[in-house]
């Protein structure tokens, strides 16, 4: 499997509301809440680190969970976030701008 | 409100949360709009440095709406870097209100490429002589509605708030077919408010009340209007258990000096952020928490009038007239003309007037007719 790279979208709005991530989407200001799994995904989305690595050192870390099953379900929200244009994906590291971390 | 962020709102308000923030980064304004509430002096604005530290600390805190507001927030050079701060640093959704009359096609551009929920239009006729005799500015509608075309052009959500006053009191459907025309949200206020320094004169400028019932029965604005004139259902022990509303509780109002309130309509000193750090002033001031305390069963007069549970009382302006626990008179007449039924805090002061009725008030005529 090639290597999938995450970015966050500069453009959403996001907030740490006491554990639970808020997101509001910039293309329609659709308001998500994220789960503990897609919080982590956000969190190392820096664009350079790979997301098995994200997987083997985040999420597999955190939840008793196999890592190859872990990395398939990973790769799956993911693709379903950077639908809602909540993540940049994709196989090449991703530059970050100037863009804060979240909160 | 969407399902989501009321429940979110919901949970910011049980962990004690200021979800939503708005910061007026100047009072200096380049119209003097009849009606503003504002002194447009400059008494010591914050700094970049002290506005960028405050955002540090409202991000901390949980703030993630902040509402951008003045005065005329392009008057201040560090705008644009503020704003871009506030979103590609502290990832806050931003609300602009602005009269927009610097907007020109590069700064709508600034805007898209930075990125902002929704930007508030300042719009009070359709017809260029009465818009811009509340301005006071000439060309200014015209200079407004070129910006929200450049707004929109970009692809932004523009939104034109028409506020409603003697002057302008029957313009409200042009500048909704206006906003149509544009392609852009529409919404209307009829309430003029004091000044911020207690001021009052300008609560004259307050459409009358026929102006006020066309308001209250037009379908485009309220929909059904049988529904939103009826009368409120009696209040229960939940209902009566029920917050006044979010000031204090998930919202609250920084002033271009630091200084923190309840609600921008809502000019109770709660402490100053140069002097205070943001989330103590939040958590423990003695004036926020007191707000924070007030239930509707807790309103000397309110609590025992039939409108309780469907008025728009605002604990703000109550507190202009002296008391945040009593009524706001201006919701009073509001609850009236759009039910018919007098307030408690009218009829009390009927009661308490000492005169001798010798023939029925029109008022209450019609509201039992």
């Amino acid at each position: 499997m090639s290597k999938l790279f995450l970015r966050r979208n500069p453009r959403v709005a996001a907030r740490n509301l006491d554990g639970e991530m808020m997101i509001m989407s910039a293309r329609n200001s659709n308001l998500f809440t994220l789960n503990r799994t897609a919080t982590i995904l956000w969190q190392s989305a820096d664009g350079t680190t790979p997301l098995d690595e994200i997987v083997q050192n985040r999420i597999c870390a955190e939840f008793e969970v196999e890592p190859a099953e872990a990395l398939e379900d990973a790769e799956k929200l993911a693709r379903e976030l950077a639908s809602h244009e909540i993540l940049q994906i994709s196989e090449e590291p991703i530059p970050q701008p100037s863009a804060g971390s979240a909160r | 409100m969407n399902g989501l962020l009321e429940e979110m709102t919901e949970k910011a308000r049980r962990r004690n949360i200021p979800l939503s923030v708005q910061l007026d980064l100047t009072y200096r304004c380049n119209e003097r709009c009849v009606h503003c509430y504002l002194d447009h002096n400059d008494h010591g604005e914050m700094t970049t440095a002290e506005i960028k530290h405050l955002l540090d600390q409202m991000a901390d805190a949980g703030v993630f709406i902040l509402t951008l507001s003045g005065g005329e927030i392009f008057l201040r050079k560090d705008f644009f870097e503020l704003l871009e701060y506030a979103r590609l640093e502290k990832l806050f959704c931003v609300k602009l209100k602005t009269n927009a009359i610097l907007i020109r096609e590069a700064e709508a551009a600034r805007i898209r490429e930075i990125g902002v929920e929704c930007i508030q239009i300042s719009i009070y006729s359709h017809k260029p002589e009465i818009h811009d005799a509340i301005t006071l500015v000439p060309g200014s509608l015209k200079r407004s509605i070129d910006a929200a075309r450049f707004l929109k052009s970009q692809g932004l959500r523009v939104l034109l708030a028409n506020v409603l006053m003697v002057q302008n009191a029957r313009d409200y459907h042009g500048v909704r077919d206006l906003a149509a025309e544009l392609g852009v949200e529409y919404t209307v206020d009829p309430t003029i408010t004091p000044m911020m320094d207690g001021n009052r004169d300008i609560l004259k400028l307050n459409i009358d009340e026929q102006a006020l019932r066309d308001v209250f029965r037009d379908t485009s604005l309220v929909g059904d209007v049988k529904e939103f004139c009826a009368i409120a259902d009696p209040a229960d022990d939940n209902s009566l258990a029920a917050l006044p509303c979010s000031a204090g509780h998930t919202t609250c109002y920084v002033s271009p000096y630091g200084d923190v309130y309840p609600c921008v309509q809502f000019p109770l000193p709660t402490g100053n952020i140069r002097k205070q750090r943001f989330l103590d002033i939040w958590r423990d001031s003695r004036e926020m928490n007191d707000v924070r305390s007030i239930r509707l069963k807790d309103l000397g007069t309110c609590s025992s009038c039939s409108h309780v549970s469907g008025c728009t009382r605002c604990p703000g302006l109550a507190y202009q007239e002296g008391n945040m626990r009593g009524p706001s008179s201006q919701d009073c007449q509001k609850s009236f003309v759009r039910t018919g039924v007098p307030s408690a805090n009218m009829l009390s002061k009927v009661r308490g007037s000492n005169l001798i009725q010798i023939r029925a008030l029109p008022t209450l005529a019609a509201a039992t007719a």
